[in-house]
């Protein structure tokens, strides 16, 4: 009888998620800490700056644009509302238009490039060719003829921002994916016959979420600097309210009176668009280390 | 081997891991007389290649030379500067890596990278006289000298003919010292041969000192005049190769000697329990201790020293002069009962298949019987793989019959019934890629239940740790993912995902060419007892001859996409009738052969 019995003693008993440990590196990242703290700073700005607002975003405070209005900490803006109660509720709008639209971009553009990926035949270059289509103008222009089209409500600009963000995010994952599709753990789940969906979702999906993370983060940066755009141009969901974007563009013109007007909502903007771009890079970066130790394997 | 005639000595070779200080080379030395070659055995992560690095004075990446000292005649190479030693490298000691077709530059012409070698030491006084010694050198190893050859691309040679150049390059500037890293390891056994023909003939010619870095046994055996054994980072054993093979004293030797296939003679594989410990696990006392069968408590006091047990064999066990006494113990022949004339579960009528427009296989036509192991045997390109595939429907592109139980099998597995998807399964060559890495063990063995349905969740843990048990793992690695375990380990568990849908044909696709020879031998054994356990029909894909004998009863010999040859396992391997088979069995390296040379 052979030595079947030999039983190997485990040397390592413990579990763990490699995307959990591809986080968990990250956050020992010097970028990606600064990154989440700016991030959680801004967010605790949009959440709860409308509850500690000393006045109504749209009441009227007292003369417009200037300094020197009593309980207005930053002065007023255009038409004399109070500039820190409008930048403390105007984050709102933007943060919530920018993580809906990228989320729907990533849905999309995951689906498109996991089919195309994984088809290997004339679906894939019918899918990737109408991505390059849509790739080949640029995301500003294609939101602004679509708002111009329909008016500036919020599904639209969801549904403009998301649909451009979608081809991007479909290279991505067509590009991860593609060496992935070939492993032989894709062929032993066909051999079986697992639905191809399934193989999609729990064979590939998971084994390309780390440059997907990285996609994310830099595809939400984009989202808010459309919006942000969108909104400098006019175009806003709720015209009258306060939004960052809309007020750059209400107070440019008063930029040597009154900057602050202008200065908060750039300021959060910028802050916010780095702190998604640290994040990503932070993953990239820990992503990379782990790839690299990884290599034998 | 007087050092003083030595070519190189190397004393007391000390490498760590960079930072925590952990041994990955401890304690190595040894020496090469010109035109000697000298073997250096070990399985993965015994610190071979590290070694033969450590001899042109270079650590990769995370590793550092401690201490110990490479002599090059009055060279000592661990004390120069980075500068000088980048001089000496391809003048004074060569490297031959492992995979030449990642070691050549891709985009500039051979004869350019064969004198850009030579400009680069300065060899010779005029063009004229490099280009006469890059035409000598394409002699020496056998390629074709003329100007067109030598405009071709790395791309356009073959395997064989890259591995040449490489041979080529590293004996240019003429080197006293030469350390080849498995230099055959991915080729085919007739290139293979070749590869070693002239490795042993340019060493002896030009008096080269020559490490041989390998893991195969039966390789070192017939190029290798001496041999040392590599274990956990020491030599364990060093001595002539006949003596290390005949009369070997150390306990892992003979381990390893058992756990290669042979051609002659068809008996059982033993693997060795367990498996080698990485730096920083290493136990205090004799490394092997813990798999060892002749282990005593005072082997866990001290690692043993290297002594002497015969003339120039040395050894580094407190017992070998008992272990040298009792010899390797040989398992018995396997009991081989004649095919009764069954029902084949597996009918291939005049099958073909094509790849990107081209056909690859041209009517085969076999029949698998119940119970039976068949092994199909060929070398790369001759389209063993490929009607593997075909038969798991992983290889859509074919034509001609296939059927299972008299049901003839579509072409892609997706449009079989479920009952045939089940009954067919099939392990990959690589366990590395077959395992998803970001899934549990116990979500990749259950995978097949969630398709075939029947099995209620409470019912899932417990059949996989039936199938972890009936592969000789425990089911405590239910919870782990597969970066987390050896590729022995990974192998078990790819098996085990396969038995979980209790198949009646299960198709094994080179499945130990990835995988050490001891846990080969470990595997092929629970294959062996699997099929006969659960009455299995397999068709067992493999390029290694010698390894058929320890598992197949019949074998099928590929060639280019047809069968040359089909019978009894004893009939091909003792009698073979096709030319083909013939020149397969005799270019195959073989410890046997190597040993009865050795001796006359």
């Amino acid at each position: 009888m052979a030595v079947v019995s030999q039983a190997i003693t485990p040397e390592v008993l413990t579990t763990r998620r490699p995307t959990g440990a591809l986080l968990r590196s990250a956050l020992g990242l010097r970028r990606t800490q600064i990154g989440v703290g700016l991030l959680l700073l801004i967010l605790a700005v949009v959440l709860l700056g409308p509850r500690v607002a000393p006045h109504d975003p749209n009441a009227f405070v007292g003369t417009p644009s200037s300094l020197g209005v009593p309980g207005a900490l930053f002065g007023t803006d255009h038409i004399g509302q109070d500039v820190w109660s409008r930048f403390l509720s105007g984050g709102f709008t933007i943060l919530s238009l920018a993580a809906i639209a990228t989320a729907l971009g990533l849905i999309l553009g995951i689906a498109v490039g996991l089919v195309a990926a994984y088809s290997r035949n004339f679906l894939d270059d019918v899918l990737m060719r109408i991505m390059d289509v849509i790739l080949a103008f640029p995301q500003i222009m294609l939101a602004l003829v679509a708002i111009a089209t329909v008016g500036p409500n919020p599904l639209t600009i969801i549904l403009a921002v998301g649909l451009t963000t979608m081809p991007r995010v479909a290279r991505v994952t067509r590009g991860a994916s593609q060496p992935v599709v070939e492993r032989d753990f894709v062929a032993a789940a066909e051999a079986i016959g697992v639905p191809r969906y399934r193989i999609l979702l729990s064979e590939i999906f998971p084994n390309i979420l780390s440059p997907l993370l990285v996609e994310a983060s830099l595809r939400l940066t984009y989202a808010i600097g459309v919006i942000a755009a969108l909104a400098f141009l006019g175009f806003t969901a709720h015209p009258g309210a306060a939004d960052w974007g809309l007020m750059i563009q209400e107070n440019y013109i008063a930029l040597t009176v009154q900057p602050w007007g202008v200065i908060l909502p750039v300021a959060a903007i910028a802050l916010l668009t780095i702190s998604t771009g640290l994040i990503g890079d932070g993953i990239a970066r820990a992503s990379a280390g782990i790839d690299r130790t990884r290599g034998a394997g | 081997m007087t050092t003083d005639r030595a070519a190189i000595v190397v004393k007391g070779l000390r490498i760590v891991v960079e930072g925590s200080g952990l041994d990955i080379v401890n304690d190595v030395s040894f020496s090469i007389a010109p035109g000697e070659v000298l073997g250096l055995v070990g399985e993965s992560g015994s610190g071979k290649t590290t070694v033969g690095l450590a001899l042109l004075g270079h650590s990769r990446r995370g590793a550092q030379i401690k201490s110990g000292s490479v002599r090059i005649g009055d060279v000592e190479v661990l004390e120069l500067e980075e500068h000088d030693r980048q001089r000496l490298r391809g003048r004074l000691i060569s490297y031959v890596p492992q995979d030449p077709a990642s070691a050549l530059n891709p985009a500039l012409r051979i004869g350019t990278q064969l004198r850009e070698v030579l400009e680069a030491h300065n060899f010779g006084k005029s063009a004229a006289e490099r280009r006469a010694r890059v035409a000598e050198m394409m002699r020496e190893v056998a390629l074709p000298d003329e100007a067109a050859f030598l405009r071709k691309y790395p791309h356009e040679l073959s395997g064989g003919q890259q591995q040449r150049i490489g041979l080529a390059i590293a004996f240019a500037c003429r080197p006293r010292v030469i350390v080849l890293d498995e230099p055959t390891t991915g080729l085919d056994v007739t290139t293979q041969a070749h590869v070693l023909d002239t490795v042993r003939n340019l060493a002896t010619a030009h008096g080269v000192a020559a490490l041989y870095v390998s893991h195969d046994l039966a390789v070192v055996g017939t190029l290798a005049t001496r041999v040392a054994v590599m274990y956990a980072g020491r030599i364990i054993e060093l001595g002539p190769s006949a003596n290390l093979f005949q009369a070997s004293s150390h306990p892992y030797t003979q381990r390893l000697i058992v756990a290669i296939p042979h051609l002659t003679g068809g008996r059982e594989l033993v693997g060795i329990p367990g498996h080698a410990p990485s730096p920083g696990r290493r136990p205090s006392g004799c490394a092997f201790e813990p798999r060892c069968t002749y282990a005593i408590a005072q082997c866990r006091e001290a690692v043993p020293a290297l002594r002497p047990i015969a003339d120039l064999h040395d050894v580094r066990c407190i017992r070998a002069e008992e272990v040298r006494g009792h010899g390797p113990t040989r398992s018995e022949e396997i009991p081989r009962g004649g095919i009764e004339s069954v029902q084949s579960v597996l009918t291939l009528r005049s099958v073909h298949a094509g790849y990107r427009g081209r056909t690859v296989l041209h009517d085969i036509t076999l029949d698998i019987a119940p119970q039976e192991c068949l092994a199909l045997v060929g070398e790369s390109g001759s389209g063993k793989t490929t009607l593997a595939r075909s038969i798991a429907g992983l290889h859509s592109d074919r034509w001609g019959e296939i059927a299972y139980k008299g049901t003839a099998l579509a072409n892609v597995a997706r449009a079989r019934p479920r009952e045939i998807r089940r009954s067919i399964q099939y392990v990959f060559q690589n366990p590395y890629g077959s395992l998803n890495p970001r899934r549990t063990i116990r979500q990749i063995i259950s995978q097949p239940l969630e398709v075939f349905g029947h099995v209620r969740q409470d019912q899932v843990d417990r059949r996989v740790a039936e199938m972890l048990e009936r592969v000789s793992l425990t089911a405590s690695y239910a919870n782990r993912f597969p970066d987390q375990l050896s590729g022995g380990e990974r192998q078990r568990v790819a098996i085990a995902r396969a038995l979980i849908c209790e198949p009646s044909v299960l198709i094994c696709d080179e499945v130990t060419s990835a995988l050490d020879v001891s846990v080969q031998a470990a595997i092929v054994e629970l294959l062996h007892s699997l099929q006969r356990d659960l009455g299995l029909a397999m068709l067992f894909v493999t390029h290694n001859l010698p390894l058929v004998r320890s598992i197949a009863q019949r074998v099928a010999v590929m060639s280019h996409g047809r069968i040359v040859e089909l019978g009894g396992v004893a009939q091909i391997l003792e009698s073979p009738k096709d030319e083909y088979t013939s020149r397969l069995l005799s270019d195959t390296p073989s410890l046997e052969l190597a040993l009865e040379t050795a001796v006359s």
